[in-house]
This record gives C-alpha cells, structure tokens and sequence, in this order.
C-alpha cells in the first residue's frame, strides 16, 4: 500500500482519505443537490400557473423553413426570439433565444451531424388567442397560443405535447451586474423596488409593472443585494467559489404529455428504466462527474449525460431533445403516480376557428416534465414518433447512429487495474488458453504509463510493448491502453510541452492554463473544443508519435468528464475557459470531444482504413458515433449486476448501443456465485468487458476453481457463438439506429405488462435474456411476450407460448435465453481462442419458427475491421426466410460485393415437423438431398451439412 | 444413392472453396493409440459408442459423434481433441478449435493444413533445446538432489545429537557423584561446626568474665572492693523505667537489694547489667540514626514502584516486533538500585578456625562433585532450551525428511530495483525500499502450500501488514529445485498478495535417467 501511496502523490493520497474514509458509498456531500445549485433552486422556487410570457404575433414571420415569433416576459419586458422548424422525419424543433443578448448565448455545436433537413409549415388559421400551424403529416397541428404563451402539438384532436403549458418557461436574460458600486448610483432610484424583485418573477406588482414599462430591455432592472444570496453572480459550494462574470443565465421549460404515464432515457442513472417522478425529491440531474462509489436507485448525476427523454404509451412513443451541454435537472411529475393530484390544472382550452380541444381531463394520465439548464439557448427537437422504431430513427437523423465497431470489440474484453507488466500480460495471455476461454481483448489500466504521462510506457514494466502486442497479434488477439485527457504538467513531458507551447489547455478564469489535480498530480486539461486542438489529439496517435504502439492496439478514455481530484464536485471549475466560453456553458460536452479526437486519431492513422474502437466513460448526445461506454466505477454487489441492465437500456434508448457494465465489479471483490452471474449476463450485454480495482484480488476466470472456470468459459463460448447475431444487430445500430439492448416494450409497444420491466431485456428483436441476478437464486420468472407467439429456449429448444409468465427453474449453470418464433438467428458454433480466429468459420443457422410456420432472419458478413464495408460496399447482406416449407438466403444488398469462405454448416429449425426429404437448391440449378436428423420430443428438425456458400442464393426444399 | 449424393455434396464443398473435403490416407489428428478405431472403409462407431456412421464422414468437417471423436482432424466438434506427433519433439493432444485457426500449435505444423498460415516445423529444434534444457535441469536435479541426501543427513545428525544432549544420563550421574561426596563431607562439617561452637562458648565465657572484671573495677570508684549504689547510679543505661533517672531504690534493686556487692555478688549483678552495660569510656549516647535512615530507604523503593509502573504500561504499547529488546530492557530497569543497610559488625564476631585436613579433604572432594554437577545442570538447563526450541521446531513440518531443516532461523534476500525483499523461512517475508523507509512485514509463516500431490512446492506466509482498505499482505513462496539455496524473483500479481520464487535442492526429486526423460514420451 505504501507503494500505491507513493505512486500516487500526497495530495491525491488527502483527496482519497477524504473520499474513502472508511465507507463504501458515495459521499453525498460532495455533490450539489439542486437546493446546492443556485439556478436550479432559484427555478425549482418558481410555481407552475403564472406564466408571465405573451407571444407578440404580430412579429410572426413564416418563411419556407421555419415560424420566428417574438416572446415578451411581461414582467421585465425582455424579449425572447421563438424560432419553430418542422424537420423531415416527423419532428418539430423549438428554438427559443433572447432577442436581442447582451452577448451570445452558447449553442451546442457538433452533436448535430447536419443542419437537420426542414419541411415547409403552413398557416392554417391566426387570430389574436394565438396561430395553428399545420404540421404536414398526419393531421397533426401544431398550435401558438398567445397568453400565456403555449405551443400544444396535435394529432386529429387529441393533444400530444405542450409546451409550458405549466407556465414554467423561464429566461434568465443576459444582464450587467447591478450590485456594482457605478451600477448602483445610476440606478439608486429603482434599487428599493429592485431589492425584493424575482429575476422572471410572476408577482406583478402594478406599481412596478409601471415602472418596467419605462425601463428598456438591455438596460434591465437590477437585482441588487439578493443577488448574490440567489447565487446569481457568485456562488459557493464546500470550498469552491464559482465567479460568474455573465450572472444568471439559466433556462427552463415544461412539457405536458397526455396520455403519458412512462417516460425513459436522460441517461446517466443509476436508477431503473422508467424514470420515476421527482416531486419531494431531487431532480434528475444531468452532469458529467466523477462519482467515487456511486449509489443505486438515485437521481444523482453520473459520469455522462443524454438530454432526451423517451416518452411512450400503448398508443405512442414519442422523444423530447434538449439540445443543451450546460449543467440540467430533470423534474417529472405525473398525475397518476401515487395518485396524487397537482394543485395546478391542466384543463386548457382553446376556442378558435374551427379547431376546439380540450387536454388533460382529469381521467386522463398526464406526465410533466420540466428541463432546466443553467445557461444556453433552448433548442429542443420534439420526436413525435409514433413508434419506438420511428423515435429511434428520428433521433439517428439528428445525432447520427453508434459506431459500427470492429467485430473482434463485440467479443470478450480482460481488464484489470492493472496487469503489472509484460511477462504479467503474457501469463493471463496464456491463461485464457491454458483454459481454453476465448478473449479478444486484454487492457492496460493507467499503471502501465511512465508516471501517468498518457502516450508513454513504463520502461521496467513494459520496456518493450511492441514485442507485447506482437505476441497478442500472433494469436490473432488485441490490446487497449488507457489514454485519459488529464496532462502532467512536467517540463520533460512531450505531449504537455506542446500542449502548452499551442495554447491548446483549458484556461482558468484569469486566463492562464487551468490546473487540477488527477492521477500524474498537477495536471492540464487539453481544450478539447478547440478543433485544431483535436486536430492535434488526434495527430498524436499516429505509430510514430505513439511509440510503442501497433494496430492491434485501441484506446480507453477514462476520466474525461473531466475528473478534477481538488475541483468543485470532483470536476472542472465551470468559470475554466474553453477559448470564450465558460465551461458551464459546455460542461458535458467535453467527454464527447476527447472520444471524437481519439477515435479520429485511431482512423487517421490506418489512412482512413480501420474502424476504431475507443471506450469512453462520459458522454454526450452524440457520443454513439464515436464508440463504446460502460457504466464506470461500479460495486462487486448483486444490486450493481442487476442495475446494469437498466442502465444499458436507457442508454440503448437514446442511440448508445454499445453499452456495458465492469463483469465483476470494480470496486470489492465478488462472490464466486456473482462473478459467474456477471460473466453470464454481460456475456448477453453489448459491451462485454471484465474489470477490477487495483486493490482487489485477482479474479481471472480461471482462479476459482474447475468448476466455476467451466462455468465462466461456457458462459463465453455462448457469446462467441453468437457473435455473427451481435454483429448484425450492430450493422443495424449503426445503419438505422435501432438500439441492440431492447426493453421489450420496443418490440412489444402495446402491452403494457412490458412498460417497466428491467430484469429482462431482448437482442434486436428476436432474443430475451432473463438472467439471474439474484443470489442463491433457484429459478426466474420471465415474461415472453406476443399474444400467440411462441418462443424458444435456445439451450433445451422447448418452446413456450408467448404472453405469459414462465417460471424457470434455474442451476449455476442456467442463463435464460429465449429466441422468438419466427426468427433465424445464424451463430458459430466453432467457438476458438479470438473472434479473429473464427472469421471464416461455418455458421449454424437456428430456425424457430412461428405457429404459422414462418420464420425470418438476415446474416450480414464484411471483413470484420474497415470501412470498406461503407465506402466500397463489400459486405454481404442477405435475407434468411422459411415459408411455405422452404428456407432460402435472397440478397439484400444487391449494389454490395464481398467474397466469404465461410458456408453453411448446419440448418437447426425449432417447431418443425419431420419431412420426407430436404432438398438443397443452389444458383447453378443444382439439386441436392441434404441428410436430416428428426427429434421427434421437441420437434427440431436438424439438416446436416448444406455445405452452400453464405454468400450465394440458395434454397432448402422441406416435403 | 446416399455415396453419390455425398460425393455430390464434397465436390460442391470444393466448387465452394470451402475445404470441407480431407485427403485421408491415416485419419488426421488420430493418436497412433487409437488408430485400430479409425479403419478406413468400415463404419466408424463414435468411440463413445452413440452411433456409427461411414467411415467417409470421418473428418469430413461436420460432427456427427457427441464426442467429437469422428472429426479428430478438423475443427467440426466442440469438445474434439487433435492429435500431432510432432516428430523431434512431444508428441500433444490440441482442441480441436485450436485447427486451422491460423496459429501455429503444433511444431509439426499439422494443426495449420487449410488455414493460409504460414507455420514452420519446428519440432527439431524444440526437441533439441527441449533436450538442452532437460539436460541442464537433469545436472541441477542430479545435483540437487545429492544436496538435498546431505540435508536430509545431517538434519538427523542434528537431531539425534540434540537428542543425545538431551538425554540427561550424564546428569543424572553426576548427581550421585555430588551425594555420595557430599554425605561424608555433611558429617565431618557438622562434626568441625560442632567442636567450634563449643570453643565458641567457651571463649565467649571467658570475655564475659573479663569483661565483668572490668566493669567491676571500672565501678568500683573508690576501689573498696565493692560496687555502691552511688557508684552504680551513674549509669543512666541501666535504668529500668528508661525515665532518663537512676533512683537510688532502682540501683539497689540492680544490686540485688544490697547497698554494696563484692566481687562474687557481682557476678550476679552482671549478669543483669551487662547487655545495658556500657563501659564509661563511651558513656555519651550514641545518635539515633537508624530510624530515619530506614525511612529513606522506604521511600526510595517506593518511588522506584512508582516510576516503574508507567514503563511497563509504555513498553505494552510499543511494537509487538520490538517486544524482545524491550524484555531485555526491562529486566535491567526492574533490578532496584542497591540499598546500602550499614551491618552491624559485631566486635565479638568471630571468624570459625580453619576445618582440620581431614574435613577439608572431604569438604573439598564434595565441592568438586558439586560444581560438576552444577556444570552439568547449567548444560541440562541448556539442553532443555534447546529441546523447547527443538520443540518449536520440531512444529514446523521440515518436509518428510526434514530436508527444509536447514532453512530454519536463515534468511534470504534480493534485491530489486525498489526494494529488498527477505525471505527468512518458517518465520517471515519482508520488503525493505531500498532508498529509505520502514521494513513491511509481507507475512508470517502460515503453512505449506502446494496441491495435494505435491505439497512441499509452496509455502504460504500470511498476517502481514494490514492493507489500506484492504486484506492482510500475504506472500506464496514457490520452490524449485536448484543447486543453491536462492530468491530468483517476487511479483505482486495481485494487490498485496506477493508472489516469490525459490531455489532450493530440498525440493529435488531423485532424477530419472536422463534416457528415460528424453525419450520417455517420445512417440512417433
């Protein structure tokens, strides 16, 4: 321990005492709650009802692309600027702005992959109450109230989203300080009035109201002494002051939605699927943080942050976009959760010409949401849906789709905190196949730098990495190494020297380079924002500048919120400059830079050739495209195994596939019993990677005995046989945006048994995982859902109705795994030592057909590594279907060419009946009799050998 | 019908390019045990018995035995092994995943036939240096082992010596020896000491009597021949009452009643006086200095029980390690200053004569058979140290022959380029930072440590220092045989779990003839 200590300087060893003195939980304390928060307090105080923001319509201008319309807040006649856009694709934009600010306000740029592309709107009606716009599809309108201001989207007459339609929009405006001595001489006339005055304050005050009216909008009224108890221009938490040069700047608006009792998504949370209302308590919190020990079943900020809300019913789903990088809280309140009624009503009614509605009839469940960001513009993207899978689509149209990752990342990942050194990461090399555990990865934690500088080696421990990656490469396995955005600042140190000499780290708010304190010590923080800075990033991956690097070797961006060991809640002061803007600003896009510029930097240096893989801990909308994410630092408990599917679920939900948790636990050491349980449900989630701190024992799988080093490899082996299944699901992610994890609901939207599940989960559409995550458990309930689908268990092929609760009884050995009725999923079942090693295996293909004897599936081939799949179109994509007593492969992808030797290996069809022969049928005209084995007990029907290509068309005749 | 459509089947597996079709001359991957099962053109029975299927499905790159046994030269089954021979080299089973997977196993380069890898036989020069190093292994095992006799022999002679000195014979001799001189010797000392306390009477007697005489002279003032009451009176120190007054009624009862006494009456008169008696010459009273000083010396023992008991409430406190030195201490502080109690010399103490020659002889024979024995009990007592020590020891397993004995109470160290690690066996594992800083104690003797059948290969050292949130240190200790008694190397490979490497002839096995381990496995 000595040792530890002394590797990690003295102020970190003050940082660890204070954090970890004697408990295994988060420490609370160290982080705001939103009564810490000065805007969010300040918002939260605000009541739903009283409104004081009036459309001025006679500013409305329609134009081919978009509605402007100004806003007036009646109480301090500030204008706002409302800019309204129908995108292609059913979504509606609102973009709300000041009129005219004193500066810029931020808006997010680079999470958007294009200007999103608009449909014409068209006035219907216009009157003084307010306009109705027609939306194009559907029949849907979209209607501006006037006062208080309202925008209410429809469907026929049903409504189906308002916005504040609680009166809940509010605007800090830009303003000059007003509790400044020069201010207040100027402004001594109005400073009594002033003193009691609300920022957007509801109370109207006539008198003052009066007065107002005198003043102009960019010479405002001031705040004067309570400014600084509301935390406007100064506000301090624990020891740390946040200096506000701009003031209050944060921005708030409701959202109604009928009919809607589930809503999903804001990840990151430790918490379960469908959110939870947040009356009484906290809201969700969105911000990027370290979280030492994190808690379960909170609202508290984690180490990333999605802003979109999935809404869904049996009748709709539909997505909310809150385009915006500042800190945000999320408030859900709902009227049926624990039937508790609002105070407020939501019976709005608008009488215009021709288009009478009423909303929010007290029979009908409703949720509101509140966003409230503390600084930005509000850009919010409405994704009306209505089906998860058009949600899904939408959202990919705006933000773009997961990265397709190189097959070989799909499969088992060995980590650990740290391997110490070569001749270490050779045994555990050699241990895997001493056991015969496949593994494609293995990875090297932040100890295998010299000294924490990223881009270097430790020249005892690892004096020689080529030769390391070498030998991982002769047996066709990889590496990653860890690359966190914290720099030492050490005058001997390359990469800080030119960091530094460019003008590239991040500033402190007196503009020199800001300092924190992380795992080297004094570190920098590149300004990732800066593209030349990732430009440069970027360039620094290159084999010649990442000595000790080769191909097979990826990269793992930890710490990137960014983790600040002596900054205000473990991260970045939020008045650090990146160039002119405030950190606060853009706080929770700097993890998506640093995950941009490495995975820029890994395709950059093949020539553009090889697809990346880079694993990130913080996120952003928008990070998909760049890579994986898992769920950072959690515990070795059974509760952390089971949170780990909702929370790759939500994620999943709002475009990041690649989701997965550490197998094991990072902190503790697990049971042998939860190990083999994690081994076992990770081996079904996407990103499968094992991991353990520093401190724990070790815990490769061969360390626990015969039997459970069994237990582990079959658990393995099931995901190498079902990689070329995981493969295509990520095609799809990345081609349509479709998530890989599914909450049944997905699949399912109508049933609402499905609605909060979290326990179980499908694989694109066609497999549900119920694993066991309880411990000593002795069987699980799982529900199959589909009224009159049948589903199959994929290890005994006993096939069960759907629409039911199946109880299953289950041993050590047991993972829940059932394949829909209907589908063709293809596996290799030639499990070897790397997938690498597999690529021109045989595929088994697994039938299971539907009580209408129907079934269909795909099989997606490519080279497994490029992007040649993309840019020259070699892939195969083909479309597997059985009906009518005949199983074919058609092309699904006709412009494509790719050239496989892998071939068909065995045809197994579950539910099938014995036929009296099976007829081969391939494009040269051939006919041949295939060899057929009939078990007669669980009807499956297995053809033996069709022996055909995978790539060409072919038929199986069953008569 | 069923050959034909199979054949159909190959010749589209190879328009196909898939390879599924094996040239079979001798089934691939079959181990020369098993070939009697593989007979070409028979039907093949799964060696599990479960079905039988044409011999040309053997291999044919699809399984169709559960055991995998009829694709032992293709990756078709799961759970197949393959063989290689490996010409020049061991012979070794691979799984079958491990065929055509583009990694060269075998050194024959038999698992890599369709794979495009390009593989190098290299079962030659594996065999060679695989011989090379059996061979040097063999030297040290040879070696070693001759060691590891020398150990196991003297860790007997160790023993049976300590068991020789411990038998307590010599001991038990020399006790007789010491009573059976000592028995004339009592008697003759008893008789001297006897004969010299009668002259001792005889000659107090006498003092007496001149003493008498003396005082009587010394009383008789007016040298009458008598002592008077008057001239007794002067003498305060025989007053009675000790009221500090000689009365005249108290003299004459001194006297006996008499008003005077002569010579003979006196005699009476002294017998009374004369331990009060003091002659005139030092007739001022003596100060009384006992008194106090007998308060002084209370005072100071109780001061030393005062100071003393917060040093052992302090010393309890200190670090167990350092707990010997502190006895050591201790012992040292707990010896109380001497007091210094002035004796009372008598002046009538009178030294004994010399014994006469013949006590002497006797008294000096006796003191010879005494101090032999009191050697022999002090090398008793040292025996018997020894044997609680051999006790311990003997708790320690030395291995079946004791052959580890001689590791005992040494220590072993290596130094790498952060810390020196010590390796004392049966006691303790240690790390010491080279540059400064305070030893870690990675763990204490626990027990042996290795599998079943070879249990002497690991010792485990556990209740080191505690970790910081974390288990006690603990070290495993692998041994191997080699010539020297060494630690090759220590790693860390989990958080405070160490790992080292040791050489010692103890665990050499009696080497088998070099032919045997050469050629032992070789098959062909």
């Amino acid at each position: 321990m000595a040792a530890f200590i002394v590797r990690m300087g003295p102020l970190l060893v003050l940082w660890l005492a204070v954090f970890l003195s004697g408990t295994w939980a988060v420490d609370r304390g160290n982080f705001k709650t939103c009564d810490q928060s000065a805007f969010c307090k300040r918002q939260r105080a605000l009541k739903p009802g009283q409104s004081p923001y009036r459309a001025l319509l006679e500013t409305l201008e329609l134009t081919n692309t978009k509605l402007t319309l100004q806003l007036i807040n009646d109480n301090n006649k500030v204008r706002l600027l409302l800019e309204l856009y129908r995108l292609q694709g059913n979504m509606t934009r609102v973009k709300i702005n000041e009129l005219k600010p004193l500066k810029p306000r931020f808006e997010v740029p680079d999470v958007l992959i294009n200007d999103p592309p608009t449909e014409p709107l068209s006035l219907l009606s216009q009157d003084e109450n307010g306009v109705v716009l027609s939306l194009g599809a559907d029949s849907q309108w979209l209607i501006v109230s006037a006062k208080p201001f309202r925008l209410d989207i429809m469907e026929g007459r049903e409504v189906l989203l308002s916005l504040n339609s609680r009166g809940l929009l509010a605007f800090e405006h830009l303003r000059i300080r007003k509790d400044t001595i020069s201010y207040k001489i100027k402004n001594k006339v109005y400073s009594a009035w002033e003193n009691i005055k609300w920022v957007f304050s509801s109370q109207v005050d006539p008198e003052g109201a009066e007065k107002k009216e005198e003043t102009d909008a960019a010479n405002e009224p001031a705040e004067g002494e309570t400014a600084k108890e509301d935390g406007m221009w100064e506000e301090t938490f624990k020891s740390h002051t946040d200096n506000k040069p701009n003031g209050p700047s944060s921005i708030s608006l409701d959202f109604s939605l009928p009919g809607v009792e589930h809503v999903y998504g804001i990840p990151e949370h430790a918490d379960s699927l469908k959110l939870k209302t947040t009356d009484g308590g906290d809201p969700y919190r969105l911000f990027n943080l370290d979280v030492f020990q994190y808690e379960l079943f909170n609202p508290m900020a984690l180490y990333g942050a999605i802003p979109v809300m999935l809404s869904h019913s049996a009748q709709r789903t539909m997505g909310i976009f809150w385009l915006n990088a500042a800190e945000t809280w999320v408030d859900i309140s709902s009227n049926t959760a624990g039937k508790v009624r609002h105070t407020h009503t939501h019976t709005h009614l608008v009488n215009m010409e021709g288009y009478n509605y009423v909303q929010g009839s007290s029979e009908t469940p409703q949720t509101d949401v509140r966003w409230i960001s503390e600084s930005g513009i509000i850009d919010v993207f409405i994704m009306l849906g209505p089906t998860p899978t058009d949600v899904f689509s939408q959202y990919a149209s705006l933000t773009g789709t997961q990265a397709f990752p190189p097959l070989s990342a799909l499969a088992y990942h060995q980590c650990r905190w740290n391997y110490n050194d070569q001749e270490d990461v050779a045994a555990v090399d050699q241990g895997f196949d001493e056991h015969d555990i496949p593994y494609d990865f293995i990875w090297l934690d932040i100890e295998h730098t010299d000294g924490k500088r990223y881009f270097t080696w430790d020249p005892h421990k690892f004096p020689q990495p080529k030769d390391m990656l070498q030998g991982l490469m002769d047996k066709r396995r990889k590496m990653v190494t860890i690359v966190d955005p914290h720099i030492k600042v050490d005058s001997s140190y390359k990469i800080h020297n030119e960091i530094r000499s460019k003008g590239f780290y991040v500033k402190n708010k007196d503009g020199g380079d800001y300092e924190g304190w992380c795992w080297p010590g004094n570190s920098g923080y590149p300004d990732f924002t800066n593209p030349e800075m990732r430009a440069w990033w970027a360039s620094m991956f290159a084999y010649d500048q990442y000595a000790g690097s080769m191909e097979n070797m990826y990269t793992w961006n930890d710490m990137n919120e960014p983790s600040v060991f002596n900054g205000p809640e473990v991260t970045m002061h939020k008045d650090a400059l990146h160039g002119n803007w405030e950190n606060r600003d853009l706080h929770n896009l700097y993890g998506l830079y640093v995950q941009m510029a490495t995975a820029e930097g890994l395709i950059e240096r093949s020539g553009g050739v090889e697809r990346p893989f880079v694993l990130t801990r913080a996120f952003f909308a928008g990070s998909q495209r760049y890579g994986a994410v898992w769920t950072g630092d959690n515990t070795a408990e059974w509760e952390h195994l089971k949170i780990s599917i909702p929370m790759c679920l939500s994620l999943g939900l709002v475009g990041v596939s690649f989701c997965g948790a550490d197998v094991g636990g990072f902190f503790k050491s697990p049971s042998t019993e939860l190990l083999v349980r994690w081994y076992q449900t990770g081996a079904y989630q996407p990103f499968f990677r094992a991991h353990a701190h520093l401190d724990t024992p070790r815990r490769e799988p061969w360390l626990f005995g015969p039997e459970n080093t069994a237990l582990i490899r079959e658990a393995v082996r099931q995901r190498y046989a079902l990689l070329p299944y995981w493969y295509q699901l990520f095609y799809h992610a990345h081609h349509s945006g479709q998530p890989v994890m599914r909450p049944l609901w997905v699949e399912y939207p109508q049933d609402t048994a499905t609605f909060s599940m979290d326990d179980q989960f499908l694989l694109g559409r066609d497999l549900l995982v119920h694993p066991v995550t309880e411990e000593g458990g002795r069987g699980v309930t799982a529900y199959l859902p589909g009224k009159g689908e049948v589903w199959f268990d994929v290890h005994t092929f006993q096939k069960h109705n759907g629409a039911q609760n199946l109880y299953i009884p289950v041993t050590i050995s047991s993972i829940p795994v059932f394949q829909r009725g209907g589908s063709i999923i293809p596996r290799k079942a030639r499990v070897r030592r790397s997938s690498s090693c597999m690529e021109h295996d045989p595929y088994t293909l697994f039938v299971a057909l539907s009580p209408k004897r129907f079934a269909q599936g795909e099989l997606y081939i490519d080279d497994g590594h490029t992007f040649n799949f993309d840019k020259q179109k070699q892939f195969i994509h083909r479309r597997l279907s059985f009906a009518n007593k005949a199983l074919s492969s058609r092309n699904l992808a006709p412009g494509s060419q790719f050239i496989t030797p892998s071939w068909i290996e065995k045809i197994v069809i579950l539910g099938a009946s014995k036929p009296s022969k099976a007829t081969l049928k391939t494009p040269d005209g051939k006919e041949n009799l295939l060899e057929f084995e009939f078990d007669a007990s669980m009807s499956v029907l297995t053809l033996r050998k069709p022996g055909v290509n995978a790539g060409v068309d072919w038929t199986v005749v069953l008569q | 019908m069923s050959c034909a459509l199979l054949l159909l089947l190959t010749s589209l597996a190879l328009a196909m390019g898939t390879g599924a079709a094996v040239e079979i001359q001798r089934p691939r991957g079959v181990p020369q045990s098993k070939r009697q099962f593989y007979e070409e053109n028979k039907p093949f029975t799964c060696l599990d018995g479960s079905s039988t299927i044409p011999f040309d499905r053997v291999n044919d790159d699809y399984c169709d035995c559960r055991d995998g046994s009829d694709e032992p030269g293709t990756a078709a089954c799961p759970n197949g092994s393959f063989h290689c021979s490996n010409a020049g080299f061991r012979p070794a089973f691979i799984p079958s995943s491990r065929i055509n997977d583009g990694i060269c196993d075998c050194c024959d380069t038999t698992d890599e036939y369709n794979s495009g890898a390009t593989c190098q036989n290299t079962c030659r020069e594996m065999g060679r240096k695989e011989r090379e190093s059996l061979q040097i292994m063999a030297e040290i095992t040879k070696e070693g082992f001759l060691l590891k006799q020398q150990l196991i022999h003297e860790a007997k002679r160790g023993q049976e010596d300590k068991q020789v000195k411990g038998s307590g014979g010599k001991v038990e001799a020399l006790r007789t020896v010491k009573e059976t001189a000592e028995d004339p010797e009592k008697g003759a000392k008893e008789r001297h000491l006897k004969s010299w306390e009668e002259q001792k009477e005889l000659i107090r007697m006498e003092k007496d009597k001149t003493r008498m005489a003396e005082a009587f002279l010394e009383l008789d003032d007016d040298s009458d021949g008598y002592v008077s009451v008057a001239e007794l009176q002067s003498h305060l120190e025989l007053d009675p009452d000790s009221d500090g007054s000689l009365t005249e009624t108290e003299t004459q009862g001194l006297l006996g009643g008499e008003g005077k006494v002569d010579t003979s009456t006196f005699e009476t008169v002294w017998s009374i006086i004369k331990d009060q008696y003091l002659s005139e010459g030092l007739l001022d009273p003596p100060a009384p200095v006992e008194t106090p000083q007998e308060e002084q010396s209370r005072d100071f023992v109780s001061d030393h029980d005062s100071d003393h008991y917060p040093e052992d409430y302090a010393g309890e406190e200190e670090d167990v390690e350092d707990d010997e030195e502190d006895d050591h201490e201790e012992e040292e502080e707990k010896v109380p200053p001497t007091v210094q109690t002035p004796e009372k010399r008598g002046d009538d103490e009178l030294s004994m004569p010399p014994y006469d020659t013949e006590t002497q002889s006797l008294i000096d024979a006796a003191q010879k058979a005494r101090d032999d024995f009191d050697e022999a009990e002090r090398a008793l007592r040292e025996v018997d140290n020894q044997m609680k020590n051999l006790e311990k020891e003997i708790g320690f397993d030395f291995g079946p022959s004791a052959e580890f004995a001689y590791l005992y109470s040494q220590c072993y160290e290596l130094s790498t380029s952060e810390y020196i690690y010590r390796l004392c066996p049966f006691n303790r594992v240690s790390q010491k930072p080279k540059f400064g800083g305070s030893e870690t104690n990675l763990g204490l003797w626990g027990q042996w440590a290795g599998p079943e059948d070879n249990l002497y290969s690991m010792m485990k050292y556990d209740h080191g220092q505690g970790c910081w949130q974390g288990p006690n240190r603990s070290t495993t200790v692998k041994l191997t045989c080699g010539k020297e008694t060494v630690v090759t190397s220590t790693s860390e490979p989990s958080r405070c779990e160490y790992l080292m490497e040791f050489t010692t002839p103890a665990v050499c096995q009696e080497p088998a003839s070099l032919d045997e381990v050469l050629h032992g496995h070789t098959e062909l």
